[in-house]
């Protein structure tokens, strides 16, 4: 006999007895014992933060020269757009200007924020004449010093500084060598997270700094797997696992034509609204809700309810 | 919603099958995030890298949250083979979806708070697809102030309060019967 069944109205045909309190209290037990086993076997990772002075006693031929890049305007910071300056225009989606939108609400401008202003409220007359003497030349011509040191820097292999014997860097190598100091002592991540606020609370400009190093923070992300092209933000470091659940937003990134995109962020975080989107409306697509009904996995759930009809 | 609705003493004779102890044990999952969350505000967020019993109640957290995330994609996969959604269950299906993204939300302010490199990395690449939006400028991954208190406050109540609301909605509407028949299918959603 086969028993009709309306799934919307209230069910009256057979039942069995449950105890819905007793059924939590021991869901809670078996995850808090399984919770609790995984981590006395397992732990959990905690590889340490690394900060701009780290960053400048391990590589300070990368942070000289991400220094100079900042002063150049070269680094994706100072090329970045919103929310942080009016650098470049944020990627669109068609006619949607959808980095811009909201501005410049996190103002950033890296030769100021990162180089110029710590600088100056450092005790050191010699590198606060450098600062003075960028800040009254013109737009061009920091350009011009800050390119040319940048270029010397590049030749040079791990160079920390170069002679100025063309007379073309202008203060930029003092400014430079100077933030490296400041940077060695710890003071430079001072500077940075206490210029908006005495207790900081945010790390955006420290942060910000690092990630424009091409030679140290990536590289310690690489070794830990987690760059963008080894399925990045859902790994974890070490051999834990991760925020396995953004594989599929990890995905895109590894595949054309996101992977080569320049647009990548934008057509990616798109993508993954629309198939949110389309996983809550399920219910109302004619194909894939009668997904269940062509594969028959129901057989497998109900199995003891179907085998006790027939 | 009747009283036995809520804290019924009975269940229809199909609600037995393995796929059923997923949904409660999300549930149990998200309690034990609560409660492994409440100790680590005892002592603020960088307690965990100087005490062993904070690295422990760390680790308790973190395994929470996997178990929470495998048993709640095990019970999402069930339920669409079962199309729960039939009965008029479609915002059941909805609330649920939502509760699955909100807590992809919530975990994601977590990584950003445990003030590591990882955290540090997390916060840099994800800046990334949240300004692509225009999202960063109000959502700042790099603020860790802001993804402390989004994290500890915000989004748990957020999370607590859709998925209060899709238990009421399972409870009120009841656990969807099995398919048995083509007038089911059209049945569907509506």
């Amino acid at each position: 006999m086969v028993m009709k069944v309306d799934p919307s109205k209230k069910w009256s045909g057979p039942v069995r007895s449950y105890d819905i309190i007793k059924e939590g209290v021991i869901a809670v037990v078996v995850v808090a014992l399984l919770a609790a086993g995984l981590s006395l076997f397992f732990s959990s990772p905690d590889e340490k933060a690394v900060t701009l002075k780290s960053w400048a006693l391990t590589n300070a031929p990368d942070f000289v020269q991400t220094a100079t890049g900042e002063l150049a305007g070269t680094t994706t910071s100072a090329g970045y757009g919103a929310p942080y300056n009016n650098a470049a225009k944020g990627p669109t989606l068609g006619p949607l200007k959808l980095q811009d939108w909201a501005g410049v609400r996190i103002p950033v401008d890296p030769a100021t924020s990162f180089v110029t202003e710590p600088l100056a409220i450092l005790n050191d007359p010699a590198a606060n004449d450098a600062v003075t003497a960028w800040k009254e030349a013109s737009a061009d011509q920091q350009g011009k010093w800050a390119t040319a040191y940048a270029d010397a820097l590049g030749k040079a292999t791990d160079a920390v500084s170069v002679a100025d014997t063309a007379n073309a860097f202008g203060p930029v190598p003092e400014m430079v060598s100077a933030l490296l100091v400041m940077a060695k002592t710890g003071a430079l991540d001072g500077a940075l997270t206490t210029s908006d606020t005495p207790l900081p609370t945010d790390f955006t400009k420290p942060l910000l700094f690092l990630a424009d190093s091409e030679g140290y923070f990536g590289e310690l992300a690489a070794a830990q797997h987690l760059g963008g092209d080894q399925w990045g933000v859902m790994n974890e470091t070490g051999s834990w696992p991760g925020q396995s659940w953004l594989w599929l937003f990890s995905l895109w990134y590894q595949v054309e034509p996101f992977k080569s995109s320049g647009n990548a962020d934008t057509l990616v975080m798109t993508l993954m609204g629309l198939l949110t989107l389309c996983l809550a409306l399920f219910p109302i697509f004619p194909f894939i809700r009668k997904l269940p009904y062509k594969i028959p996995i129901h057989r497998l759930i109900w199995k003891k309810w179907y085998a006790r009809k027939l | 919603m009747q009283p036995e609705d809520l804290l019924p003493d009975n269940q229809p004779a199909y609600v037995a099958s393995w796929i059923y102890v997923f949904g409660v044990l999300t549930i149990a999952s998200f309690v034990m995030l609560i409660a492994t969350g409440l100790v680590l505000t005892l002592e603020g967020p960088a307690w965990w890298h100087i005490s062993s019993v904070g690295h422990f109640w760390n680790s308790m957290h973190l395994w929470s949250v996997e178990l929470f995330f495998v048993f709640m994609v095990v019970h999402l996969w069930g339920k669409f083979w079962m199309a729960a959604w039939r009965g008029k269950r479609t915002a059941t299906w909805v609330t649920g979806v939502i509760a699955f993204m909100a807590s992809i939300v919530t975990a994601l302010t977590g990584y950003l708070i445990q003030t590591n490199f990882d955290s540090q990395w997390i916060a840099t690449e994800a800046k990334d697809g949240f300004n692509a939006m225009g999202i960063g400028a109000f959502f700042n991954t790099l603020n860790t102030g802001q993804a402390i208190l989004l994290h500890v406050a915000l989004l748990p109540l957020a999370v607590g309060i859709i998925v209060v609301w899709h238990i009421l909605l399972v409870r009120r509407k009841g656990v969807v019967p099995p398919i048995d028949n083509d007038a089911t299918i059209e049945g569907g959603a509506f």
